[in-house]
């Protein structure tokens, strides 16, 4: 099989690649350019664990094609620390424990950032209904669900 | 395998009526690479539509509202006329997954995956959208009910791709729900449902009725019995008493894991009054 070159950006910066007509994205990221933050949980777009952005639309990598990505918006976990200095909601996620295993982390991190980005001050219920597409079978989401209201209001004041 | 993003539906229909092997077109994808995750399909060709111009638009026209192929369902949600207008095909629309699948899944695509529990499609009935077909041929524009012939099938011909949702202009005093039964909150596939789609008088007496079940049949079901039952009266116990049970009668639904016949058709019967109850109220009716 012939690869299919492709120019997209990731995080901000200018990426080219060859992948397989019928590699997904979630592979590309994870297996070609070293991007493992996102996670395959299920493959079939059921847990969430590979979410990432792309063009301003939180989706599930493993449902989008590596081939697809050219010339759009690819944003993922890697992108969201500065440096050493992580973003607020990583933070948060570290205080309040939210996380065990750390599998599910990744996608429930771009998917609050999603959730927050669109709506600064969302309540619980917001936020549960948000993140229904993320799974986690350690936490028992009570305390994601804690740490993303924390970052909310930092958020907010900052 | 080959993937290749046409800029223009007469390219992209010119490559799928040319192809020798099995071809698949891409727009969400929320259903196709599952399959092929599944290994169920292994398309030679795949077709991206979503760079063809026009595909990704919801357009109002005089006539009412096309919606592009491409359009995800996330962004019906974000467009206050169409969710004004035709609030019960937009809330099917967002019932469909996860946020993450919202921001990719069509409501052309879930038409096209023929699935008798697809959960806009009902709705999409019950409106009386129309599906632009763009093929070898020319363009045709067909029910949206015709287009899937059972679970899986569809009755596109080599070379036909779906290019738009049409929906109606709304007449006034006019209102659409639509429901379905899951047992859980959130997430999960039709066990039945149901579309209703009204128009009243001044009166509050409905003039035009349209009642589609979803899961209740191998394709989604518009039921012209039901939509009998209504017309010419207001939303009274007896109207609603013998919609639900057209309805029922109507089923032809399976025995599986997620419902029994006998539930189906229970269900399929509330579904419809408590769809019609609230199609009702967004009409104006009282």
């Amino acid at each position: 099989m012939a690869g299919v070159a492709v120019s997209t950006t990731i995080n901000g910066d200018h990426v080219e690649y060859l992948c397989q007509p019928d590699e997904t994205l979630l592979d590309v990221l994870r297996d070609r350019l070293g991007l493992t933050g996102a996670k395959e949980g299920c493959g079939t777009g059921d847990c969430g664990a590979c979410s990432i952005i792309l063009d301003d639309r939180l989706v599930c990598s493993c449902l989008v094609l590596g081939a697809e990505a050219e010339g759009r918006q690819v944003e993922t976990v890697e992108g969201m620390a500065h440096g050493e200095k992580l973003h607020t909601l990583q933070q948060k996620f570290l205080e309040h424990a939210a996380l065990q295993c750390g599998i599910c982390t990744p996608g429930f991190l771009i998917a609050a950032k999603d959730l927050l980005a669109k709506n600064p001050d969302p309540s619980e219920e917001e936020i549960r209904f948000g993140l229904a597409g993320n799974l986690c079978r350690c936490t028992g989401y009570d305390k994601i669900v804690r740490a993303v209201q924390d970052a909310a209001n930092v958020m907010k004041g900052a | 395998m080959r993937y290749i993003r046409p800029l223009s539906i007469e390219d992209a229909v010119g490559l799928l009526a040319g192809s020798s092997g099995t071809s698949a077109i891409l727009a969400g994808g929320s259903d196709l690479l599952v399959r092929m995750k599944g290994g169920f399909v292994e398309p030679d060709l795949i077709v991206d539509i979503k760079a063809i111009e026009g595909l990704g638009e919801i357009r109002q026209t005089a006539d009412g509202f096309s919606i592009g192929a491409a359009v995800a369902c996330a962004v019906l949600g974000e467009n206050s006329a169409l969710k004004t207008a035709w609030p019960g095909v937009v809330e099917a629309a967002k019932l469909i997954g996860s946020k993450q699948v919202q921001g990719r899944c069509t409501i052309t695509g879930n038409l096209c995956n023929a699935s008798p529990a697809a959960d806009s499609v009902p709705a999409l009935v019950a409106a009386g959208a129309k599906a632009v077909i763009a093929g070898p041929s020319g363009k045709r524009t067909i029910a949206v009910e015709a287009v899937p012939i059972g679970p899986g099938k569809t009755s596109l011909a080599k070379g036909e791709i779906i290019e738009a949702i049409l929906l109606d202009k709304r007449a006034p005093r006019s209102g659409d729900a639509y429901l379905r039964f899951i047992p859980r909150t959130e997430m999960d596939i039709a066990v039945v449902s149901a579309g209703v789609n009204l128009t009243l008088d001044e009166h509050g007496v409905v003039t035009a009725a349209r009642v589609a079940l979803g899961a209740a049949a191998p394709t989604v079901l518009l039921v012209e019995e039901a939509a009998e039952a209504l017309i010419g009266r207001k939303l009274d116990e007896a109207a609603l008493e013998r919609l639900a049970k057209v309805c029922a009668g109507a089923c032809r639904p399976i025995d599986d894991k997620r419902g029994t016949i006998e539930f189906r058709r229970k269900v399929a019967g509330v579904l419809a009054r408590r769809a019609a109850t609230t199609a009702y109220a967004r009409a104006g009716g009282k």
